[in-house]
């Protein structure tokens, strides 16, 4: 016999903290879908060169491309927080009017960044072309006015949700979220000062980059993860935050000295080599753990769950966090290999599957999970309508196209390290020489059918998400505990 | 189920995330104070903004087991001479320039950026620049005029106009020419600068 019971469906409205989180989660969806269109155009650039020459130059599309990335996964950050944060301090959003006041600042100011990012693009050589246009600065290109925006923006949501947990109950999960807020957004400030030397330069730049992708971004979706596993499986909390702190050794003690991979060639000591080569080989052993955790936990429960699609891009992320920032990482990460590879599009492989894998993938998670609290509380496990052909297409998509692309960049970046690196001393020829490899020529074109893929991919995930469950009538699956 | 082992007891875990994540903080923070000590301009691994009055070149470090930058005789750029604060006034107009032009979403600076254009680490060693004598003023040229001048070595991709000054122009100049000295710990591996006949 089945183990659920069902119950009824509960349709009342959303809690405050629920809705500021939609807001989120739509503005995230938008900018994701910038982003794909952004990198589409940057990857058919490397085939059609003159496309958009003088007018929307790669740099430019490039930018728009890795920064709608980090804003869409932010603000899917953020919503998953405010959807959860009420849940797990068991009280109301302490100032859900701020809150909703701060994510309309914020979503205005992302939208004139990029409105200034396509239309002045670039300014004279003077600060305020930083202050004003674009601090061009890979990844936190923002101009400074934004910086202190995000830093007054992100303060108002760590208020809300600090407090909110202080006025009901604090928890393993909520202990570990608030205090990686704090150093996410401490770290942000190491990014916002111009220094003539590159080298400090860089340096700090790794400070917010490193830090926050290879440290407290994992961690954050370590906490996300946890409040994951408990809904859609009933899993033990007393397990998953025994887990979470476990990650949590485990992320920190080989994440935070494995900022050293970054420091082999940008001008700093040789110490970092051993240092970085060391501590970053160890990064992949917490996204090992990850993996362990969500499969045991989900065989655990027989894969039975309330929310099929959100368990699925949990699997997803798990797997993806594992083989794109753990296996695809680790692959270069020793300096002995790094000094062909760096710089590559070896890298660029790397980028794409981990920033999916580990970030992509867990906010279309945490989109499901508040989807289905959306549409009434209804129905989301196995024999959904239409044998819930949308959900399952767009995760083949997304995720096969993601792989494709990852595929087709490493054969790039195998070819960039042979060619240009090993064989032809690096120099400006070289590159050329590189770029011109049929095998090269050949990972672009397929770079771009496998984008096209992710493109379908994203089309019918929106249809989904603005579809499922709206004509259910079967209330969700309640879980039972897991057989002992 | 009481009896949890403690090493598998969520307090154990606790405590050990916290010790953990404290002590690695502290090593990365005594790190990087000597790191920034050693990578402040001036110091041993990246020279003074004023380098830029003295020939680069690159020496294969028998020690060490790659190439190294070394300073050379006295080579000053755009035949003017420059003190600290005016070498690093103009070093400093070349790197606001390559931020605010973006360069570093088509080019790698030190190996970090994007991959849609060449690396600019060694940008002023690049034998593409073919002779010593010409390359400053070749250099300008392309920066203030990158579609008249385009070599794209087959590919066809070439260098949008970006509106860049003869001042700036320079700027970029001064600032390719001092970051080539920074001590990169033998990267780009084997390269093959500018009129030097032995590479590796």
């Amino acid at each position: 016999m089945n183990s659920a019971t069902t119950k009824a469906v509960t349709s009342g409205p959303l809690s405050a903290g629920q809705r500021v989180a939609m807001h989120y989660f739509v503005a995230a969806m938008v900018l994701f879908f910038a982003q794909i269109l952004f990198g589409m155009i940057s990857g058919m650039q490397y085939i059609m060169p003159d496309l958009f020459y003088n007018q929307l130059d790669f740099n430019v599309t490039r930018m728009v491309h890795i920064n709608a990335m980090v804003v869409w996964l932010l603000f899917g950050f953020i919503g998953s927080i405010y959807w959860l944060v009420e849940d797990e301090a068991g009280t109301d959003l302490v100032a859900a009017k701020l809150a909703m006041i701060n994510f309309w600042i914020l979503t205005a100011a992302v939208t004139v960044v990029v409105l200034v990012y396509l239309f002045v693009q670039i300014g004279p050589g003077e600060l305020k072309s930083i202050w004003l246009i674009n601090e061009g600065r890979e990844y936190i290109e923002a101009p400074r006015w934004a910086d202190i925006g995000i830093v007054f923006c992100v303060l108002v949501f760590f208020y809300n949700v600090a407090a909110t947990f202080m006025k009901g109950r604090w928890s393993g999960i909520s202990g570990v979220l608030v205090l990686d807020l704090v150093a996410l957004a401490g770290l942000y400030l190491a990014g916002m000062y111009f220094t003539p030397n590159i080298s400090v330069d860089q340096h700090w730049w790794w400070w917010v980059i490193h830090l926050w992708v290879e440290a407290t971004w994992e961690v954050l979706v370590g906490c996300v993860m946890a409040w994951g596993l408990i809904k859609t499986l009933g899993a033990s909390r007393k397990i998953v935050t025994t887990w979470l702190y476990i990650e949590v050794a485990m992320m920190f003690g080989s994440g935070i000295l494995g900022l050293g991979h970054h420091y082999f060639w940008i001008g700093t000591p040789e110490y970092w080599l051993t240092i970085g080569g060391f501590f970053s080989a160890l990064e992949p052993i917490p996204l090992v753990a990850m993996v362990v955790h969500a499969v045991y936990d989900s065989g655990r429960h027989g894969f039975k769950s309330s929310n099929h699609p959100a368990l699925a891009w949990l699997i997803a992320h798990a797997f993806g966090n594992f083989f794109g920032a753990g296996v695809w990482g680790f692959m270069h990460t020793l300096p002995q290999i790094n000094l062909y590879t760096h710089g590559t599009q070896w890298t660029s492989s790397h980028g794409h599957l981990a920033f999916f894998g580990a970030y992509a993938t867990i906010n279309i998670a945490m989109i499901y999970m508040a989807l289905q609290r959306v549409r009434g509380n209804v129905w989301m496990s196995a024999g959904l309508a239409d044998n819930g052909w949308k959900w399952k297409w767009s995760l083949g998509l997304l995720n096969g196209g993601m792989l494709g692309m990852t595929m087709a960049l490493l054969i790039a970046g195998y070819d960039q390290s042979f060619i240009e690196r090993a064989l032809e001393g690096s120099t400006w020829s070289g590159y050329f020489l590189a770029q011109q490899s049929v095998w090269f020529l050949q990972a672009m074109h397929w770079r771009v059918v496998f984008g096209l893929m992710m493109t379908f991919g994203i089309v019918l995930l929106f249809w989904d998400m603005l579809t499922i469950g709206r004509t259910e009538t079967r209330p969700i699956q309640v879980l039972s505990p897991a057989p002992g | 189920m009481n009896d949890v082992p403690w090493w598998s007891s969520e307090s154990f875990w606790r405590k050990t995330a916290i010790w953990v994540t404290a002590f690695m903080a502290v090593v990365l923070i005594l790190l990087t104070f000597d790191t920034v000590r050693q990578i402040t301009a001036g110091s041993e691994r990246v020279p003074a903004y004023s380098v830029i009055n003295q020939k680069v070149f690159y020496e294969y470090d028998d020690e060490r087991g790659y190439q190294v930058p070394r300073i050379g005789e006295a080579a000053a750029l755009f035949g003017e001479e420059h003190d600290e604060a005016s070498a690093e006034a103009l070093v400093t107009l070349g790197k606001l320039t390559t931020q605010a032009k973006n360069c570093m979403n088509c080019h790698t600076l030190l190996g970090n950026g994007a991959y849609f254009a060449p690396d600019l680490t060694k940008a002023w060693l690049d034998p593409g620049w073919v002779h010593e004598d010409s390359r400053e003023q070749m250099m300008v040229q392309f920066l203030m005029d990158p579609e008249g001048n385009a070599r794209t070595f087959g590919t066809g991709r070439r260098m949008p106009n970006l509106g860049i000054t003869e001042e700036e122009a320079k700027g970029i100049v001064a600032f390719l020419k001092w970051m080539s000295t920074i001590d990169t710990n033998g990267f780009p591996r084997g390269f093959t600068p500018l009129d030097q006949e032995d590479g590796a």
